[in-house]
């Protein structure tokens, strides 16, 4: 089944239908009383070596809410892990059991701080703990607790020598790994792991000109590094080169946006006349929108290169044929986008709301004030 | 796989939608959240560790539906947040759990919803306050938990549950603003630490966080205005998270809930070019996608045709449903409900995303008591 694509989905990918887990069948209830051990898996409560530890559990009180049906294995180790907290027990099994926790539901931060304690207090081998926070990350590299404890585990060793490779890894399986992007942005960041960066980003875009997480990154590199003045014509040359190859590619043209809003897009030099030039093979809603924004940057600065009568009238006919024809699921915001313009920079009477009669207050608009109802 | 999926995703839709009104599943979807607020499956176990999460998805998803919590569920529903509270201030997400300001954020919103004296006397304001205090960092922006990491729902959970509860000191929130600012990047909408992908939810967050704190004035509106009116898809007329990726039904809110939030920001600045009418997306094609494509027959909600249901996806369609059915407020309203009347949900609230009246109550509530005095014990930034 395919995956929950985004983190800010805090649900793990592959949550069955609730309604197949509800009874347990008549097979499933006569299993349990196999006994304590079950294909050679022991409780915690029954292992001799824990026997000094009374398992604690979980105080849901008299009338729980969102109660989970959890598996006894699921209880055991919780019970166990409780237990080892209120005793703020610094042990090797301790640090042991937080793996198992940890398997049962990565997401359990507080298991995952535990671990880190003990990681310390118990002065355990930080390599071993990379080792095995790889083999985590690959097995749930969508889960926010994985990452952040490598990126601990990196500080502590003060070596990302690492992250790089594992980072491309990662994200060979899944370009746009929200979480795997954070992490390479803040190794390099941190350590100065620049060179290189911009090639690694030309490979990605290579295989899949759409990744937009690679053309942010595209972004932050260069950025961070020469800065867009001294190679602002390479980049230009090199997106509307993207363009050519895929016309209807949004990040190409939001990047193009992105990289040239400083100094203006009616300031740089040939530039209407590259993108009209690209009209006939490279249509898109994506260049009509472009040509707006560029019309509104020559009214914007009040370009002598530019007619402002003439300008204004071809970034309203564009954003009439945008709202009506090429793009209308943005057919409000184009609208608006032609009352700002023409209540901006248009002579005669001022627009107000699409065709509805002037307000006779300012007052007459949604208010949604934190304290307003 | 994914566009075949999409394909008859999309030609079932226009199948129902052609032959039926597209009708929203309320007695399916009622059955599934008042079992999930008492009783889930062990397929659950990962959010173990978000489990006043479950409460707010739960009791949001009720409230939009507009029917009621019996009060001694209400009232085991605060016991339980109540045992989710940490003795050094705020909420984990279980008994007996470290404070993380995620479950945090939903058990604040969860007993918001409930509403009763007894809900809002579970909040321990003076520890929540040290609680905020002890996750904030010297450049003005907050780790989701003590030991944990930075990104901007952290401000946006820390302002939601301090502007509620009235626990905002002057000095609690300095230099907040200046980091969620610099989460803006060059597409126009905001990563979830500076530097990252323009992402729907960290957007969503930044946004709201802004305008709690009163300085949404300070982004360039223009440019986020741009960039999510972008992110609604032409062919499902849902929301992707992010440019070039997948439609999603959470994003109904996440992106959609950003609209209102930029139309009440504009009009502040003195626009008066606003649409008197609507919010700058196309509302009806939203709500078409939620009730065409994300609705289990069963009762819940989805992301795309082919995924599970969960309680997550059935809060965000729902909050998003609404907000494509609801512009204004009280007193300039407008509704656009596609199919039958009876598909209404009630308005929501799009900076807390609980409903506009219980934000009321629990401010007029809160606000009657004063701000926890923590200036002396918490020393401002250098």
């Amino acid at each position: 089944m395919s995956s929950v694509e985004e983190i800010s989905n805090p649900v793990v990918e592959n949550l069955e239908e609730d309604g197949l887990e509800e009874e347990n069948t008549v097979e499933e209830a006569e299993m349990e009383y196999e006994g304590p051990v079950k294909g050679g898996y022991i409780f915690y409560r029954d292992r001799k070596e824990w026997a000094d530890l009374e398992p604690v559990p979980q105080d849901d009180g008299p009338n729980p809410v969102v109660k989970i049906a959890y598996s006894e294995k699921f209880t055991d180790v919780f019970d166990m892990f409780r237990a080892l907290l209120k005793n703020d027990e610094k042990s090797e099994r301790a640090f042991a059991l937080t793996a198992e926790a940890i398997e049962l539901n990565a997401a359990n931060y507080t298991v995952w701080h535990y671990r880190r304690v003990l990681l310390q207090a118990l002065d355990k081998d930080l390599r071993e703990e990379m080792k095995y926070i790889t083999a985590i990350i690959e097995d749930q590299p969508k889960n926010y607790q994985v990452w952040h404890h490598r990126r601990m585990v990196v500080e502590w060793l003060n070596d990302p020598s690492e992250e790089l490779q594992f980072v491309a890894e990662i994200l060979s399986q899944d370009a746009k790994n929200y979480h795997a992007w954070q992490h390479r942005q803040w190794v390099m960041q941190e350590y100065k792991l620049w060179d290189g960066e911009l090639e690694y980003v030309e490979e990605l875009l290579e295989e899949d000109v759409r990744n937009n997480s690679a053309w942010n990154q595209r972004h932050f590199v260069i950025s961070h590094t020469s800065g867009y003045s001294a190679i602002l014509e390479r980049e230009v040359q090199y997106t509307l080169k993207q363009i050519k190859k895929a016309p209807h590619n949004e990040s190409a043209w939001n990047y193009l946006n992105g990289i040239l809003q400083d100094g203006g897009l009616s300031s740089y030099p040939g530039l209407l006349e590259q993108v009209t030039e690209l009209q006939d093979t490279c249509s898109s809603p994506y260049l009509t929108a472009f040509l707006v924004d560029l019309y509104e940057d020559a009214l914007e600065t009040n370009s002598s290169s530019y007619d402002q009568q003439e300008t204004l009238n071809k970034a309203l006919e564009l954003c009439k044929l945008l709202a009506e024809e090429k793009d209308t699921i943005r057919r409000e915001y184009w609208n608006y986008v032609s009352r700002s313009l023409q209540n901006t920079y248009g002579s005669g009477d001022p627009v107000s709301s699409s065709s509805d009669p002037p307000p006779p207050s300012s007052s007459q608009q949604p208010d949604t004030e934190p304290s307003d109802p | 796989m994914k566009s075949s999926v999409l394909c008859v995703g999309y030609s079932n839709k226009m199948i129902l939608h052609i032959f039926l009104r597209p009708t929203l599943l309320r007695e399916q979807h009622y059955h599934y959240l008042k079992k999930g607020l008492r009783h889930l499956s062990d397929a659950y176990e990962c959010l173990d560790a978000s489990r006043p999460w479950l409460c707010y998805w739960i009791l949001h998803s009720l409230e939009l539906l507009e029917e009621p919590v019996p009060a001694a569920v209400a009232s085991d529903v605060c016991q339980f947040l109540a045992r989710c509270q940490s003795p050094t201030g705020g909420f984990g997400g279980g008994p007996s759990q470290h404070a993380h300001l995620a479950p945090t954020y939903a058990a604040v919103n969860a007993l918001c919803i409930l509403g009763t004296e007894e809900a809002y006397k579970v909040i321990n304001r003076e520890k929540l306050l040290d609680f905020l205090y002890s996750v904030k960092q010297p450049d003005g922006s907050f780790v989701m938990h003590v030991g944990g990491e930075v990104d901007v729902r952290s401000a946006y959970c820390a302002a939601s549950v301090a502007s509620l509860t009235n626990i905002i000191t002057p000095t609690l929130f300095d230099g907040t603003h200046n980091w969620i600012l610099s989460c803006q990047n060059w597409e126009g909408g905001l990563g979830g630490v500076p530097g990252l992908e323009a992402h729907g939810g960290y957007t969503f967050c930044g946004t709201a966080a802004l305008v709690i704190l009163g300085k949404e004035h300070m982004l360039d509106l223009k440019a986020l205005l741009r960039w999510v009116t972008s992110r609604q898809m032409r062919f499902e007329g849902g929301f992707q998270g992010r440019c070039n990726k997948l439609v999603d039904g959470c994003y109904s809110f996440w992106q959609a809930g950003l609209l209102p939030l930029l139309h009440r920001a504009l009009f502040k600045e003195g626009d008066s070019t606003l649409s008197m009418s609507s919010w700058m997306f196309e509302r009806k094609a939203l709500q078409e996608y939620i009730l065409l494509c994300c609705q289990n027959p069963g009762g819940g909600l989805l992301d795309k045709p082919g995924k599970s249901r969960d309680f997550y996806h059935t809060c965000y369609c729902l909050s998003g449903l609404s907000i494509a059915q609801h512009f204004g407020n009280k007193d300039l309203h407008n509704e656009l409900i596609l199919g039958r009347d009876e598909n209404r949900l009630a308005p929501t609230h799009p900076v807390y995303n609980i409903c506009p009246e219980k934000v009321a109550r629990a401010i007029e509530h809160f606000h009657r008591l004063p701000v926890p005095n923590k200036e002396n014990q918490h020393l401002g930034n250098p």
